[in-house]
């Protein structure tokens, strides 16, 4: 009955290709025909590497439906994320469920504006190529701690009227965080008529508090603790315009002038400690693995 | 009659009922393994014997599947495990299941003639023993299969209404396929209903034993995403399709610091648990809080499961704040006494009105007000009306609310032309066709949170309606070729 017999849902999904970026930024091509067919610009994934893994949502950065693979481009900073580092071309995870989440709205504004807080970028990149694709001009902001986790820049600035990197610490681009160059493009004789922003939550909080002023229409992605990803749990409870959604079906995106950004960020941050202890044990991992020889 | 009983009626009521062995109180608040261990082969035989065999056999009746509860009885009585087994299997393919988490007291319990006078014969135990047995001694044998027919249908959701329309259809010899949205299979039995109820061990064979019968399983797959029902016809090729998505959306009472750490919806807390098994954190990655002071809010199963859950996870105070009476709980008897018997304390006639924290967002108490009951409401129940100036705080780490579910909206948001209902449910008329042909729907997601067995109830119905309705459209496929030729 399966119309598309290379997919097995569920069943498999190989690493097809990996690519480093930056020493904790890392790209990867996973086979997920199901999900590759059926994407679009900001759906996401739950992935769980493996039978004692957990479920956590990865922004879908591209898919290829010939070859019936998706690209998700991922930072290691918690225990399965770093797990997923350790994996090579050719292993597998558990299972990938998706595509996940409301679609990006595409639309026509005009002179928009991208933002992507460091590997928020790779989330970025798909909207940023859809609303070129539509007829907007993009202009992109980079951001980042510093110069190493700046991605995609080749990428975004070819589809960008104009491409600005801004670094806290000023080893690469402006020395300053995105909303310093967001507020000279917010005053240029063109202005904006859209922002979207994808980063960190203090990032797309200060974005979404700049662009109030101007009054311009801000849509941030919002990232919040997840477990099935399909509202069934409501863990990813944020409140926008005084009222409870799941970002997993009401969003993942939503009007940033609309969100109750530190609420989320003080729920993002109900399991710091257990995390802690995750991630030491999985780095008690990767020093035995790198002990053993390992020449990553 | 059974051969083996020859006593009068009179004498099998002077036999007292036979109770389940179990676990420990004071033990199995701490673990996850099974409470109740189930009756042994002799209970179950002294139990068996109770039965007065009556000749117009009203526990049939009184089960939502129909189960011909007089003649497995009978075989039980004769020691004839595996027939009694295959017996309930005809009207029931998850004995083991439904032997565990079924009503019983509310079904077939409820009309059996014994209980008039006397504890009604234990029939759900009965159900469990001979279903335990079977897998003990290895004696299941799949039902025959008939010959394969070209249809095949698809089965959205491994809930319990899933794995039930399934087995029917497959024993009809129909091709099926089943979607799961998450990765494991068995909807509510696998992320609401803990271990200590429902061994996953028992679930897996369940599962197995329906893999069995040539049901194909997707998992991974979110229908109204992954493929839209529509996708299922015309690319999969599907001749029908049958809805089973449950009730999987949590519902919040709306009170103010619901957004804080430490609430939890039930459905999240118990899927921590019981999907992800956060229980062994760190070995598993997925991670729990559980303070010492727990409060779970309603007074359903879901509400037991998370408050004795919580319990096993170390609370040492697990409060269960019930707006109503004991009388109203909707759980089963058997729930609410296990609960009490493990240490949980019961806030009846209470409403919790506001959730407390700390500056950071950490809960710290639950603000509730004491009730007393009214007049009747449209359920019947007593409506329980606020009594003022009665406010207090309840001090706890953590809240988890279990005040019901409703269906989870992505299908009838990707599948045009399907009706909904007016809190979410998708609209079947008595025989579970919805307003689109060829799409049948049941369990949960038509009814709005119910039980296992009527869900079970629905997949059956709906297997047979599906039939009816494949078997219409060959007769008219077949009558247009007459007269054609």
């Amino acid at each position: 009955m399966n119309p598309h017999p290379t997919a097995s849902g569920g069943r498999m999904h190989t690493i097809k290709e990996k690519e480093i970026l930056s020493p904790t930024i890392t790209r990867y091509v996973i086979e997920a025909p199901f999900v590759a067919r059926k994407r679009l610009p900001g759906n996401f994934v739950i992935i769980r590497l493996d039978e004692t893994g957990e479920r956590i949502p990865l922004t879908i950065v591209d898919s290829n439906i010939e070859h019936g693979t998706i690209t998700l481009i991922v930072q290691a900073i918690g225990k399965t994320t770093r797990a997923l580092a350790m994996k090579n071309v050719g292993d597998t995870i558990a299972d990938v469920a998706g595509p996940l989440g409301n679609p990006t709205p595409i639309e026509f504004h005009g002179p928009v504006a991208c933002i992507g807080g460091g590997v928020g970028t790779a989330e970025l990149l798909p909207i940023a190529k859809a609303l070129q694709k539509a007829g907007n001009t993009i202009y992109t902001i980079i951001g980042a701690r510093s110069k190493d986790l700046i991605i995609l820049e080749k990428e975004m600035g070819s589809i960008s009227r104009a491409l600005y990197i801004t670094t806290d610490d000023g080893s690469y681009g402006r020395k300053g965080i995105v909303t310093d160059q967001l507020r000279d493009l917010l005053k240029s004789p063109n202005g904006l008529a859209a922002v979207y922003a994808i980063g960190p939550l203090p990032m797309m909080k200060a974005v979404s508090n700049l662009t109030k002023e101007f009054g311009v229409k801000t849509l941030v992605s919002l990232n919040a603790i997840m477990v099935d990803g399909t509202g069934m749990c409501g863990g990813c409870r944020v409140t926008v315009d005084g009222k409870m959604k799941f970002a997993c079906v009401d969003g993942p995106e939503f009007d940033g002038h609309s969100v109750d950004f530190d609420e989320i960020i003080m729920r993002n941050r109900t399991y710091t400690d257990l995390e802690r202890i995750s991630n030491e044990r999985c780095q008690a991992h990767e020093t035995v693995h790198a002990e053993g020889g390992s020449s990553r | 009659m059974s051969v083996s009983n020859t006593m009068k009626p009179s004498e099998r009521m002077k036999i007292p009922r036979q109770n389940s062995i179990e676990q420990n109180p004071v033990e199995r608040s701490r673990n996850f393994q099974e409470v109740s261990l189930g009756l042994d082969e002799a209970r179950a035989l002294v139990e068996s014997t109770r039965c007065l065999e009556c000749k117009n056999p009203v526990c049939i009746e009184g089960c939502p599947v129909g189960i011909d509860i007089r003649t497995f009885i009978q075989l039980v009585m004769d020691r004839n495990y595996a027939g009694a087994v295959k017996k309930i299997r005809e009207a029931n393919y998850l004995p083991a299941i439904c032997g565990r988490v079924c009503p019983q007291e509310s079904q077939c319990e409820a009309v059996c003639t014994m209980g008039k006078k006397h504890p009604s014969v234990a029939i759900g135990k009965l159900e469990r023993f001979v279903a335990d047995y079977e897998s003990q001694h290895d004696l299941f044998t799949p039902p025959e299969v008939p010959e394969r027919s070209e249809e095949s249908v698809a089965i959205v959701g491994s809930g319990p209404a899933g794995l039930t329309c399934a087995a029917e259809l497959a024993k009809m010899g129909y091709g099926v396929t089943m979607f799961e949205a998450l990765h494991a299979v068995g909807g509510v039995l696998r992320y609401g209903i803990p271990e200590f109820r429902l061994p996953r061990t028992i679930l897996d064979q369940e599962v197995e034993r329906i893999k069995a019968l040539g049901v194909e399983i997707y998992t991974n797959f979110l229908i109204g995403r992954t493929a839209t029902i529509d996708e299922l016809f015309n690319e999969w090729k599907f001749s029908a399709v049958f809805l089973g998505t449950g009730a999987g959306t949590p519902t919040f009472m709306g009170i103010p610091g619901e957004n804080m750490s430490g609430v939890y919806s039930a459905n999240e807390f118990l899927t921590r648990v019981n999907l992800m098994k956060a229980y062994k954190f760190p070995d598993f990655d997925t991670p729990i809080k559980v303070g010492k002071r727990v409060a779970v809010i309603g007074g359903g199963n879901t509400a037991m499961d998370a408050v004795r859950t919580s319990r096993r996870l170390g609370a040492e105070k697990a409060y269960l704040v019930y707006r109503r009476s004991k009388e109203e709980m909707p759980a089963r008897v058997e729930e609410v006494h296990h609960a009490e018997e493990e240490g949980v304390e019961f806030l009846l006639l209470t409403n919790p009105t506001r959730i407390l924290g700390t500056a950071t967002k950490w809960v710290t108490g639950l603000e509730c007000q004491k009730m007393e009951l009214g007049e009747p409401d449209e359920s019947g129940r007593r409506r329980p009306v606020p009594i003022k100036g009665s406010e207090f705080v309840l001090e706890v780490e953590t809240v988890i609310e279990a005040i019901g579910q409703k269906p989870n909206p992505i299908i009838q948001a990707t599948t045009p032309g399907l009706d909904v209902g007016k809190r979410g449910t998708v609209v079947t008329n008595d025989d579970l066709c919805t307003s689109r042909e060829g799409i049948f729907a049941g369990g949960d997601l038509a009814r709005g949170g119910a039980t296992v067995i009527l869900a079970m109830r629905d997949g059956k119905k709906a297997a047979q309606s599906i039939h009816q309705y494949l078997c219409n459209k060959r007769e008219k496929k077949e009558e247009l070729k007459a007269e054609a030729v």
